[in-house]
Parts: structure tokens; sequence; C-alpha cells
């Protein structure tokens, strides 16, 4: 039985605002296996970068308001600083968004490293370069990068030395925060298979792929999570996901989404109308009812409790029984 | 690193030769003869005047044409021939004011280097500890928005009047031989102290209050983030936060030169330090043109230099003006 | 009139006048300078005497007849400060206008063309500017000129200071120039005046007023050390001038403290009245210096 790395249960993290509280995660649980990529999808504003940022550092105005998050057994939001610090690098790490400014501009490569590690108690002597220069090898990156300064590399580069720097301490769980999202799809390829190599390699124990972009997940992700407006309305399986979504945000998502071969002509591209629902002291009701075609009295009553369609899929919709039903009678009766 | 010096150097250059042209336009852009002008204000006996009246025809070449006489401003500012003070016996105007300028340096100097050291720690310090930011930062604000002068007059009334323990004027006693005496040094330093205080104490404020803000600032940006979630300490976040602080207050300084010269020129005239400060209120007091002119040569000399050292200090301290110049990214 | 409750409601929908009105430095600075305004504006309602007349003993501390004491000529200290205060708040205002208004135009016209020749000169200009320093320009003016009044001295220092506005200025306008709500208003419909009114004007306005602030008080500052050194006005009194005759007399020597001192804290209290609104404000638009 692989061993469960990430157990997240009902977590609630909130915005603390003048006006009230922005409901931005609200009682959220998945779980995440070591060997696993695990991806979470979603449309900007959904909460994912809340929730990855949630799981490391919570600053003001974000605050923690309930659930556990538990990595390796440690509950993330109950750690005091000291233990979350411990945690931190080694054993949960961070791919963060911008690579830009990610670096201090008067750091040489080499002296952020060696700072960073030195902070878990690791020499930073030329043993350690030797394994830190292999790694960059590995990403086609050659060893000089560790004595320039940011400025003089690359956009490309240092997304490159950001990916080798934050799996250096080989972390149980690397949170990739949409880290292809400004990237063309060449570059978005290479680190794709970057981050399912140093899974292989063991450099790290799992990922937590953020994005917005579900053809990637296809392509690495083993199970992904659907979050829209700070729930997650499916989880399941990737094929699942992409051949048989129950939810009918996930439908929505994937029929938007191009397919190769398929002109406008014959079939239009749709996108889902709509936008999502502000959060600010958000009240009960599923939240995607304001745009799905679905919805009813009591999707805007009740919010709809997590059911399990079986162990590995759940979904959070009053009527998906009825919504699949109906689909199955149209499929059948062509 | 080319690029960089060289808009900077030609500012300068232009600066300068715009210094030296005015200097040399405005006698001879005001109504009537300037000789006339000078000599009226002045009381001396009729032989003197008499005296000075060729000396100065000679000076000015007034009969020669414009461009001969500008070449030869230009000719006499390279050979150190700015003319003769009337305020200080005639002496060359030269040689007071590099005698000056030698106390200004001494003065000048270590207030603005130490204020900017320590006042960059208090800074940062305050900038992370709230107990230490709620008691400095009042007193940093209230010696920020005080003149120069004004403070220096409250050392003075305070430690020079009323507590006795330092002396109220000059640069050394009045029966103390200059020289590289030990004697000389300590009752120089005697005298020092108080003006070097007042400059210090207020460019300290200002320093501390705008690294509080840098680190502040840079505490909240992306790096500083990406560290922590690396799990890093504090500590060493704020060092790398100072490291980037520290440039704008460089460019700060740069720019408050201006203010800060002024603000020490009035330092010296209340303890009549005998820097360019002390030359100029004697100076305008006595309408003393040559001399008048000369210090504004000087300050601007002192300007320059100052800018232009601390130009090189910023381009060794910022890797981003360093390298641009050098190769470049791949 | 409004309630308690909608004013608070309106507050607290629109957070950057919620923060201002409750923030604790805007608040007392705002007291403070307003205080000394009306002492300028009507202060001379309080004392019957005019600045240079002899009103008294030569050389008083403060009593009961002379609040402030007297100089040692007899002439009145308060009567002087008030005096001082309005000379002092005239040069803030046009210096600081002056300086601020040249400031903003050179600043967006050099970012608006930034790139061009005329960017570069206008910024050439601006350096070289900054490298003078204003006493010695006014070294120089003060030299060969005979009479120099308050106003012209304000004239004087606010064409002198508004480099640093520029710089800044252009800055902003560079960015803005850069800014994806500029490039929405050529591929949509929007015309660039409207979103410069409802989005940008904000910022910019905010921006100003505090460099507006800075250029008040640093032009009050130049302009007392320049009395002080004694190439200030020929005519009328200032602050800076009250000291430097007081420093002409001796007042260190004999003691005159309410000569010397009182002034400089009045000016300097002024001074800080306007950081803490200055600073105030930047906690307002920085939230980052905000605490919640």
């Amino acid at each position: 039985m692989p061993e469960k790395i990430l157990e997240v249960k009902q977590l609630k993290i909130y915005y603390r605002t003048l006006q009230g509280f922005v409901k931005a995660v609200d009682g959220i649980s998945f779980a995440m296996e070591r060997g696993q990529i695990v991806g979470l999808a979603g449309e900007s504003g959904c909460g994912k970068t809340t929730f990855c940022n949630g799981l490391i550092l919570r600053k003001k105005p974000m605050q923690y308001m309930g659930g556990k998050a538990l990595l390796l057994g440690h509950d993330l939001m109950s750690a005091n600083k000291a233990e979350m610090r411990k945690l931190r690098y080694t054993n949960i790490s961070l791919i963060p968004q911008s690579a830009m400014d990610s670096f201090s501009p008067t750091k040489k490569i080499k002296t952020l490293v060696s700072d960073l590690v030195r902070q878990h108690h690791i020499e930073a002597d030329s043993d350690f370069f030797r394994k830190v220069k292999e790694r960059f090898a590995q990403v086609n990156l050659t060893p000089d990068v560790l004595d320039s300064y940011p400025i003089e590399l690359s956009g490309g580069m240092k997304q490159r030395v950001l990916m080798v720097i934050a799996t250096m301490m080989n972390p149980d769980l690397l949170v990739a925060d949409e880290i292809s999202s400004a990237l063309d799809v060449t570059s978005q390829r290479f680190v794709c298979k970057l981050l399912v190599d140093f899974l292989r390699k063991k450099f790290v124990g799992s990922v937590l792929f953020i994005t917005h972009d579900l053809s990637i997940l296809y392509q690495i992700a083993a199970k992904i999570i659907i979050m829209y407006a700070g729930h997650l309305v499916e989880v399941a399986p990737t094929k699942d996901i992409i051949h048989a979504p129950k939810h009918p945000y996930t439908k929505a998502l994937i029929t938007s989404l191009p397919r190769i071969g398929v002109r406008f002509k014959d079939h239009k591209l749709r996108g889902i109308g709509g936008v999502p629902p502000k959060l600010l002291e958000i009240g009960p009701g599923c939240r995607f009812r304001f745009r799905c075609p679905f919805a009813d009295e009591i999707c805007e009553q009740k919010t709809p409790p997590v059911e399990n369609i079986n162990r590995e899929h759940s979904i959070m919709c009053h009527h998906w029984k009825k919504i699949d039903r109906n689909e199955h009678e149209h499929s059948t009766k062509r | 690193m080319g690029k960089y010096f060289r808009k900077k150097v030609l500012v300068y250059l232009i600066t300068f030769v715009l210094a030296i042209t005015i200097n040399w336009m405005i006698p001879r852009a005001m109504p009537g003869n300037p000789i006339q002008i000078m000599l009226s204000r002045i009381t001396v006996t009729p032989d003197t005047k008499a005296k000075m009246q060729t000396y100065y025809k000679e000076l000015f070449g007034l009969d020669k044409p414009w461009i001969i006489q500008y070449l030869n401003y230009w000719k006499s500012i390279f050979t150190g021939n700015l003319g003769r003070s009337i305020s200080f016996g005639l002496r060359p105007v030269g040689d007071i004011l590099s005698n000056a300028v030698i106390f200004d340096f001494l003065l000048m100097f270590p207030a603005l280097l130490l204020s900017f050291i320590f006042g960059n720690k208090l800074g940062a310090v305050s900038g992370v500890n709230k107990r230490v930011d709620n008691i400095l930062m009042p007193v940093f604000y209230f010696l920020t928005s005080a003149p120069y002068f004004w403070f220096a007059v409250i050392l003075s009334f305070i430690f020079g009047m009323q507590l006795n323990i330092f002396p109220l004027g000059g640069a050394y006693g009045q029966f103390v031989l200059p020289g590289f005496s030990l004697h000389f040094i300590l009752d120089f330093l005697y005298h020092w102290f108080l003006p070097f205080m007042s400059l210090f104490a207020i460019m300290l404020g200002q320093w501390a209050i705008g690294m509080r803000n840098m680190i502040i600032y840079e505490m909240g940006t992306n790096y500083s983030r990406f560290m922590e979630a690396m799990g890093s300490r504090r500590g060493l976040i704020r060092r790398y936060a100072y490291r980037n602080g520290i440039l704008p207050q460089v460019t700060g300084l740069g720019i408050r030169l201006g203010q800060f010269i002024g603000g020490a020129l009035a330092t010296e005239i209340v303890f009549q330090y005998p820097g360019l400060g002390y030359i100029l209120f004697r100076a305008i007091i006595d309408q003393d043109y040559f001399l008048l002119q000369g210090i504004f040569l000087f300050i601007i000399l002192l300007m320059l230099v100052a800018n232009f050292t601390v130009d090189i200090i910023y381009m060794f301290l910022d890797p981003r003006v360093r390298v641009s110049f050098s190769g470049g990214s791949q | 009139m409004r309630s308690g409750k909608e004013i608070s409601a309106y507050l607290k929908n629109h957070p950057n006048l919620y923060f201002t009105v409750h923030n604790k430095k805007v608040v007392l600075g705002l007291s403070m300078f307003l205080f000394f305004a009306l002492l300028a504006l009507l202060g001379t309602l309080l004392t019957p005497y005019n600045y240079s007349d002899i009103a008294g003993g030569s050389a008083l501390p403060p009593n009961a007849k002379h609040i402030l004491g007297t100089t040692q000529l007899g002439e009145d200290v308060f009567s002087q400060v008030i005096y001082g205060l309005r000379a002092t708040f005239i040069t803030g205002l046009i210096a600081g206008g002056l300086a601020t208004l040249i400031g903003i135009s050179v600043g967006f016209l050099a970012g608006y063309y930034g790139g061009s020749l005329l960017d570069e000169g206008l910024m050439m200009i601006t350096n070289i500017m900054l490298v003078i320093p204003i006493i010695a320009v006014l070294v120089i003016i003060s030299a060969y000129l005979r009479h120099l009044s308050v106003f012209i001295q304000a004239l004087i220092i606010g064409s002198y200071n508004w480099p640093w506005v520029a710089r800044a200025v252009r800055a902003q306008t560079l960015a803005i120039k850069n800014n994806p709500y500029v490039n929405l208003s050529h591929i949509s419909s929007i015309p660039i005046s409207r979103i410069i009114r409802e989005d940008i004007a904000f910022n910019m306005f905010s921006y100003i007023f505090m460099a507006f602030i800075l250029q008040f008080s640093g032009s009050v500052l130049a302009a007392a050390t320049l009395d002080f050194i004694g190439v200030g006005p020929t005519q009328g009194i200032s602050l800076g001038l009250i000291m430097r005759f007081a420093i002409l007399a001796g007042a260190i020597l004999h003691g005159y403290w309410w000569w010397m001192i009182i002034p400089g804290l009045i000016l300097t209290l002024l001074i800080v009245s306007l950081y803490l609104i200055n600073t105030g404000l930047d906690e307002v638009f920085n939230p980052r210096l905000r605490e919640l």
C-alpha cells in the first residue's frame, strides 16, 4: 500500500478583510500517495493558489479557519513556527509561480543555495555543490550558472534553477504552482518531462501540480482535482475526469478544450458563460449554480455534500445521478 | 560600466563648464563696471583702492574681446588664480578656500559615513522590531525635520554654554598651533565634536527612516516569501533584504548631498568652524565678490566629487549595473 | 445629515478613505499643520506689534507681556514668529507648488516621449540641476542682486527644486505607458481619458499630493537655511531670518534662548507635522506598511 504523503480533511482558509471573510478555501478534502502526480485544476480565483500558499506559508490576511492538512502525519495547520520551518524545504517544497522575482538581485545563485540549505543544517561543501551541478546538468544548465547573478540569466534559465533549488533536499511533496502557465508549448513539455523525471529518480516523493490547463494534466497526472470557488467539485483518476466527467463544471471544461483535427465549422468551441461568484461572506448553496444549466432551488439552498461515486471518485453535486442518467439515455437513443 | 559612467561624467562635465561660465558671466552681465561696483562697496584707503583697481583691471581684462576674457578666465581657474579676498586681508582666494575645504572634509566625511552606517543599521532593526520602532521612530522624525543649524544651536547651547563641556567655536584653541602634534589633534577633536554630532544626529534619523521602510518593503517581496517558504529564518531574510535595501539608500545619499552641504555650511557658522560655511558667512557680510565666486566654484566642485564617489560606490553594490555591460545574459 | 452607521458603512466600502481617516499619523499631522496655518493666517490678531516694532525692553525672557520674550533691539519675538510663519507658508506654497508643477510637466513629457531625444535632453538637464546645490545658486544670485523678497526667493527655490519630482513623475509615466490599461484602450473602444480618470488618476493624484507635501517641507527647510546663512530675503522677516539676527547678536553667548531656539522649534514642528501626514498617507496607499 503506497504511503499517504498528504491528507487534507475539510480544510478551510479564509481571507480576513474589513468587510468580512473571503471564503477562498472552504472545506476541501483529498489525499496524495507517494509516487503520484496529482493535478489541481481550476480557473483564476478558484482558490488553488490560496491553498498551496496556505499549506506552506500563511500570512495575513490569510487565516486558517478549520480542518487538517497532514503531511506524513504532521498537521501543517497546527504546527508551530519551529516545526514548520523544519518541514519546509526538507519535506514540503514549492516552486513559486513567478521565477522572475523569486531571486534576490544582489546575491549570486550559489550564495542563495548555500544559505538556504545551511538553514537546515546541511553543509554546503564541494561535495554538496557537486550534486547541485549534477542536477543542473539534468535540466540543461551549465555549472557557471552558480556564479551568476539573477540578472545574467534568462527567464527560462531562472525557472529551471528554481526547479533544482526547490528539489535539492528531495522533499516528499513538491507543490508546483502554475509553473507552465507562462511558457510556450515546447518549454511546457520540457518542464513536465522534468517533473516526471524527478519523480522517477526519487528527487521528489510526490507532486501537486497546480494549473488551469487540463491538457497538461492529462499527460502527467494520475489523479485530477477540480476546484471551483473554494470547493473541490470533482476528484477522480485522470482518465475518468477526461473521458467520463460527472460534474457539470468538469463536463463544461472538457468540452471547451479544443481537439486536434477538429475545425471550427464542424464543432464550435464553447466556453462557460458567466464568472465565478464573489467569495466575500458567501452563503450556502452550490457555488456553480449561477452558471450551471441544471441548477434548481435545492442547489440554491443547500451546499451539495461530498459524495463518493466509488473509492477513487468523489463529487459535489445534487443532481449528478440524474444528469448522468439523462446523458446515458441520450447516447443510447442515438 | 561604460554606458553608466559615460552619462554621469557628461553631466558632471557640463555642470562644471556651466558653473565656470556663470561665474565668469554674472559680473559682466550686471549693469555698470564690475570693478567699480565692487570697489564702491568697500572702505579702504584710497591708496589701496588704486592698487586694487589696477589689479582687478588686469585680472578682468575688460578691454579685451569677450572670447579672450572667457579663455583667460579658464586659464586663471586652472592656475588656481581666483582673485584676492577683501575680507581676509587680500589673501588669495584659492589659498583661503583650499584650507577651508580641508576642514570641511574633516567634518563632513565622517559625519556622512558614520551616520549612514549606523543609521541604516538602526533602521533595519526598527523595521523588524516593533518595540524599537515605536521608541526610535518619533525621535528620528523629529531629528529629520529639524534644520541642521538649529539643532547645532541647541547642542551648542546645552553642551557648550550651560554644561560647559565643549567649546563654542573655532576648530582649535586660540593658542594652539596647527600641525600634526597630538596636542593639536586632541584639541581639534575637542572642537570638532559638537559640529560633527549635530550633523551626525540629524542624518542618522534620515537614514534610519529610509532603511526601515525599505526593510519592510523588501521583506514583503516574492524572493523573501520564497526564502521563507524554503524554511529560512527571519535573520537570513533580513540580511538579504538589507543588502537590497541599501541600494536606494545610496542613491538617496547622492540626492541628499546638496541639502547636507547646505546644512553643514550653516552648522559651521554656528560653531565658527573655519570651513566654507564660515568663510561664506563673512564673505556675504563683507560683500566680497571674488571670495563669493570662489566659494560658488568650490561648493560645486565639492558636490561633483561627492556625487562621483557615490556613483562609484553604487556601481560596486548593484550587480545589475556592473553586469549589463560585460557580456550580458546568455 | 448622515447617520453614524451610514458614514461608517461608506468608509468601509472605500478602504482608502477609511484608512486615511483612521490613521493616527495623518490625523495628528493634519491637526498640527492646521494649527500652524491658523496661527500664520490669524495670529496677527493676537498681537498688537509689527515684527519690527520696538515693543519693550531689550532681550527680555518670556513674560506676561511678551510671551516669547524680546530681541536685543526690543522687538516682540512672538510677533516676529507670527509674521515669520506667514513668510514660511508663502514660501512653502509657492516654492512647493512651482516645483511640483514644473516637475510634473517635465516628468510627464519625458516619460510620455520616453527614450526619445526630448527625454534624454530633459533628463540631462534634470541631472545637472540635481548636482548643483541650491546654496551655490543663491550665493551667486544674492551676491549680485540688490533686493530679494520672500516671494522672489520662493520662486527661485521652486524653480530649482523640481528635478526630484520630475524624475519620480517620469518613472510613473513610463510605468503607466507600458501598463495594460493603456493598451486596453487601444484595442477596445474605451477612450483613454476615461481610463485615465477612473484607474490612473487616483493613484497619480495621491502620488502628486505626497510629492507636493515633500516639496513644501523641503522648500521651507531650504529657505530657512539660506536665510540663516545670509543669502535670504533682504526685506521682511522669516523664521530663518529671526535666527540669523539672533546669532549675529550673539544669542548663544548671552543665553537668549527664547530668541534663538523657539522659532526653530516652531519650524521643526511644522516640518514634523508635514512629515507625519506624508508618512501616514504612505501607509494608507502602501498596504504593507499598514497594520490590520
